[in-house]
C-alpha cells in the first residue's frame, strides 16, 4: 500500500523505514548508542524499542569499532543489521572494521560472501556542535571500493533509500544530514524503494546544472528559485548516492546547459565536486561546456564553532547564487 | 624407539573421551598443517609463490585441538597465522596451495592469498590481515546464533600481538554483556613480531584479563594437545549452555620468523632450540604410542598419505588457471543489484 501520502518529517520517515523493515524481516535489527529507550541521539529510532523490544532494537556500549565489526560479523552469518553511528565524526573510531572488512571482505574471498549491513551517520555542520561533531566525511568512503555511500536529502528519499539498502547485499552507508530531521515532505505509507546509484532531477533549467549532495541540493534549490526570478533558469541534480555515481545524469544535464555548479559540503578540495567535474570532462559533456567548472565545497578548515564561522565554513544559498552568476557571466 | 605401551585406561582422561580414530585423525591433521606450511616455504623459496606468508610451524596443537570439538554449523575467525586453522576446520589443502599460487581454484579465487583463506561453507570466516580485524566480527556472528536461536558456537582465534588492541577490550565486553557464544583463543607464541609479551603487555598471562570481562579465563600449555583440547571443549561446552564468552590462552611459540622478513634479531638460537624440543606434534605421537592409542606402523601410514596429499595439492596448484584480466574488479560489488558504476557508466 502505497497509494497514501502524508506529510512526515525527515527523522519520522527513517523510523517509520526501519519499523518496516523489523516488521518484514526478521533477520533486521537495529543496533547504536542510545538509540533504546532515549529514543536516539535525534530522536530517529524513538519508540521504536517500545514496539519491537530490546532483541531488535539493541542499545551498544560507546564502542564504535567493535559495533561495527559486530554489524559485519552478523550480516556475513546471516543477519540485516542496521547500525547507528551517534555522529558520523565517531566513523574515525571504526574505521578498521569499515573500511579494511566491510568493503573488502566480498572481494578477498573471491565473491564467496557478501556483506548486507546499512550504516546510518548522522553527519554535516550547522549545529554549533564545533569541529569533532559537525563534518561531512561521505567523500572518505566514497573513495573504498566495495562500500555504497548515499545521501538522502527528502523524508521521501530517506525512507525509499532506507529500505534499498536494505535489500542490498552489499555494505551501505547512509550520510544522514543531521539539519534535515526535522525537514517535512510527502512520505508514502507502507513498503517502497528508491534506486541505490540513480540521482533525482529536482528542478528543470536550460542555463546552469547544479548537481549537490544532501543539504545542498535543499540550499541549490532555494537559490535556484532566487536565480529564476533574475532571470537564470537552473537545472538541480540531486545525486542522492556518490558511490555509485549516476553519471547519465550529470552528463545528460551538462550536454543540455552547458555550465557546471557541484555543491557539496565536505572539504571542497579532493573532494565529490572533483569527481563530478571529472565526469563532466571527460566524457562527450565536456564539447558543451562554456565556462568552467566550477566547485562550492567546505573551507579548508575544520568546522568553527562561531555561528558566523560556522556559516562561512560551508557554502550557503547567497554563494550558490553567486556562483551561478560567476558561471554565467564566463560565457563565452 | 618404541616404549612399552601402556593401556589405554591410563590415558587422560581427555582422551579417553575420544574415540581413538578421532585422536588419530587429530595427529594426521597436525602433520599435514606442518607439511602444508613447510611446502608452502619451500616453494617460496624456489619463486614459485610471491608476496609473503605467515607460518605457523610450532604451533599446531593449539590450531587442531581447540577446533576438534566444532561441527561446521560452528564458525571459525582466523588470523594471518591461520593455515592451522583453516585445515582445523576441515579445508581442502589443494585449494589451501591454490590460493598461495594465485589461482582461480583457490579458496579466495586467488585475490586473498594465504591471510585470506576463508571456507565460509564449513563456517570459516577467514583468516585476517589485521591484527584483531577477526575479534568484533566472531563477536557479530554470535549475535546471528543468538537471534537464530541456534545452539552453533563461534571459536575466535587471535594473537598475543592483538591482546593491546581496542579491539580485543571492546569484543570481549560486547560478549559478555550479552552473554553471547565465543570462545576466545589467544595463540599466545611470545612475540607481536619483534617485541616480547613481557615487553608489550601488562599483565604477566593475557588470560588474567577476562577478568576485566567477568569470563572465566585459562592459560594453558599450548603445545599440549590435550590441555588446549581439554580447555576448548570446557568453554565451548559453556557457549553452547547458553552461559557466555570464555577466553583460553595456549602458550605456545612459533619456531619460524613473523614473515618472509624476519632475521630473528630479538631472540636467541638458545630460546628457538628450547622450544623446538618441545615440538607439539612429536609430543602429542608419543602420548598416542604410549597409551596405545596408536601404532607406529600407523604414524608411518599417516605420514605417507599426507605426503601425497601434499604432493596432489601442490601439482593441483600448479595446473589449475589463474584468475583473467578481465575479471580485475569483479567480486567487488554483489551481482544484480545495480552494484556496479558501469551501469551508469557515461
Amino acid at each position: 500500500m502505497t497509494d497514501t501520502v502524508r506529510e512526515l518529517t525527515y527523522a519520522q520517515a527513517i523510523q517509520e523505514g526501519i519499523a518496516i523493515a523489523l516488521e518484514r524481516d526478521e533477520r533486521v535489527f537495529v543496533m547504536g548508542e542510545d538509540i533504546g529507550v532515549y529514543g536516539g541521539a535525534f530522536q530517529v529510532t524513538g519508540d521504536l524499542v517500545q514496539r519491537f523490544g530490546t532483541e531488535r532494537v539493541m542499545d551498544t556500549p560507546i564502542s564504535e569499532l567493535a559495533g561495527a565489526g559486530i554489524a559485519v560479523g552478523a550480516a556475513l552469518t546471516g543477519s540485516r543489521p542496521i547500525y547507528e553511528f551517534q555522529f558520523s565524526d565517531f566513523a574515525t573510531l571504526a574505521m578498521e572494521q569499515i573500511v579494511n572488512q566491510a568493503a573488502k571482505l566480498r572481494f578477498m574471498l573471491g565473491g564467496e560472501v557478501s556483506v548486507p549491513l546499512v550504516m546510518r551517520f548522522p553527519a554535516g555542520s550547522g549545529t554549533g556542535a564545533a569541529a569533532q561533531h559537525s563534518q561531512s566525511l561521505e567523500a572518505w568512503f566514497a573513495h573504498v571500493p566495495g562500500l555504497k555511500v548515499i545521501q538522502p536529502s527528502t523524508p521521501h528519499d530517506a525512507k525509499g533509500l532506507l529500505l534499498a539498502a536494505l535489500d542490498d547485499p552489499d555494505p551501505v552507508l547512509i550520510f544522514e544530514h543531521k539539519l534535515l530531521y526535522k525537514s517535512k515532505g510527502p512520505v508514502p505509507e507502507g513498503y517502497y524503494t528508491e534506486p541505490i546509484g540513480k540521482a533525482a532531477l529536482r528542478r528543470a533549467g536550460r542555463d546552469v546544472t547544479i548537481v549537490a549532495t544532501s543539504m545542498m541540493a535543499i540550499r541549490s534549490l532555494e537559490a535556484a528559485t532566487l536565480l529564476a526570478a533574475q532571470g537564470i533558469d537552473t537545472e538541480v541534480i540531486d545525486l542522492r548516492s556518490v558511490r555509485p555515481i549516476d553519471r547519465r545524469a550529470i552528463v545528460d544535464s551538462v550536454r543540455k546547459t552547458s555550465r557546471l555548479i557541484c555543491v557539496y559540503e565536505g572539504v571542497q578540495q579532493l573532494g565529490i565536486g572533483a569527481e563530478i567535474a571529472s565526469i563532466a570532462c571527460e566524457s562527450e559533456a565536456f564539447d558543451y561546456l562554456d565556462a568552467p567548472v566550477i566547485r562550492l565545497g567546505g573551507a579548508d578548515c575544520p568546522v568553527p564553532y562561531n555561528p558566523e564561522l560556522e556559516r562561512a565554513a560551508v557554502p550557503q544559498v547567497e554563494d550558490i547564487v553567486a556562483a551561478a552568476h560567476r558561471c554565467i557571466g564566463g560565457r563565452h | 624407539m618404541q616404549q612399552l605401551a601402556e593401556s589405554a585406561s591410563s590415558a587422560p582422561a581427555v582422551y579417553r573421551r575420544h574415540d581413538p580414530a578421532v585422536l588419530r585423525d587429530a595427529l594426521r591433521k597436525m602433520i599435514l598443517v606442518r607439511r602444508f606450511e613447510e611446502s608452502a616455504e619451500q616453494a617460496y623459496m624456489r619463486g614459485l609463490i610471491h608476496g609473503t606468508m605467515h607460518l605457523s610451524i610450532g604451533q599446531e596443537a593449539s590450531a587442531i585441538a581447540a577446533t576438534l570439538p566444532l561441527t561446521d554449523a560452528d564458525y571459525i575467525t582466523s588470523t594471518h597465522r591461520g593455515h592451522g586453522h583453516c585445515i582445523g576446520k576441515g579445508a581442502d589443502p589443494k585449494r589451501m596451495f591454490a590460493e598461495f599460487f594465485g589461482k582461480e581454484t583457490g579458496y579466495c579465487r586467488g585475490r586473498g592469498g594465504s591471510m585470506h583463506i576463508a571456507d565460509v561453507k564449513r563456517g570459516n570466516l577467514g583468516a585476517n590481515g589485521i591484527v584483531g580485524g577477526g575479534l568484533p566480527i566472531a563477536v557479530g556472528a554470535a549475535l546471528s546464533i543468538h537471534k537464530q536461536r541456534s545452539t552453533a558456537v563461534v571459536l575466535c582465534f587471535f594473537g598475543d600481538g592483538a591482546n593491546n588492541e581496542g579491539a580485543f577490550h571492546e569484543s570481549l565486553n560486547f560478549a559478555s554483556i550479552w552473554k553471547l557464544p565465543v570462545i576466545f583463543v589467544c595463540e599466545n607464541n611470545r612475540y607481536g613480531m619483534s617485541m616480547s609479551v613481557e615487553r608489550s603487555t601488562a599483565v604477566p598471562h593475557i588470560a588474567q584479563r577476562a577478568a576485566a570481562y567477568d569470563m572465566p579465563g585459562v592459560t594453558v600449555d599450548g603445545n599440549s594437545f590435550a590441555d588446549v583440547l581439554d580447555a576448548s571443549e570446557q568453554a565451548i561446552a559453556r557457549a553452547r549452555g547458553g552461559n557466555g564468552p570464555s577466553l583460553i590462552e595456549c602458550e605456545t611459540y612459533r619456531l619460524r620468523g613473523h614473515s618472509k622478513s624476519d632475521r630473528n634479531r630479538y631472540r636467541t638460537r638458545e630460546e628457538i632450540d628450547a622450544w623446538s624440543a618441545r615440538d607439539p606434534i612429536l609430543r602429542f605421537e608419543q602420548e598416542l604410542l604410549r597409551y596405545g592409542l596408536i601404532d607406529a606402523a600407523t604414524v608411518e601410514a599417516i605420514r605417507a598419505q599426507v605426503e601425497q596429499e601434499i604432493d596432489a595439492g601442490l601439482a593441483f596448484a600448479q595446473q589449475s588457471p589463474a584468475p583473467v584480466r578481465a575479471e580485475l574488479t569483479r567480486y567487488v560489488y554483489t551481482p544484480g543489484a545495480g552494484a556496479s558504476d558501469d551501469r551508469y557508466r557515461a
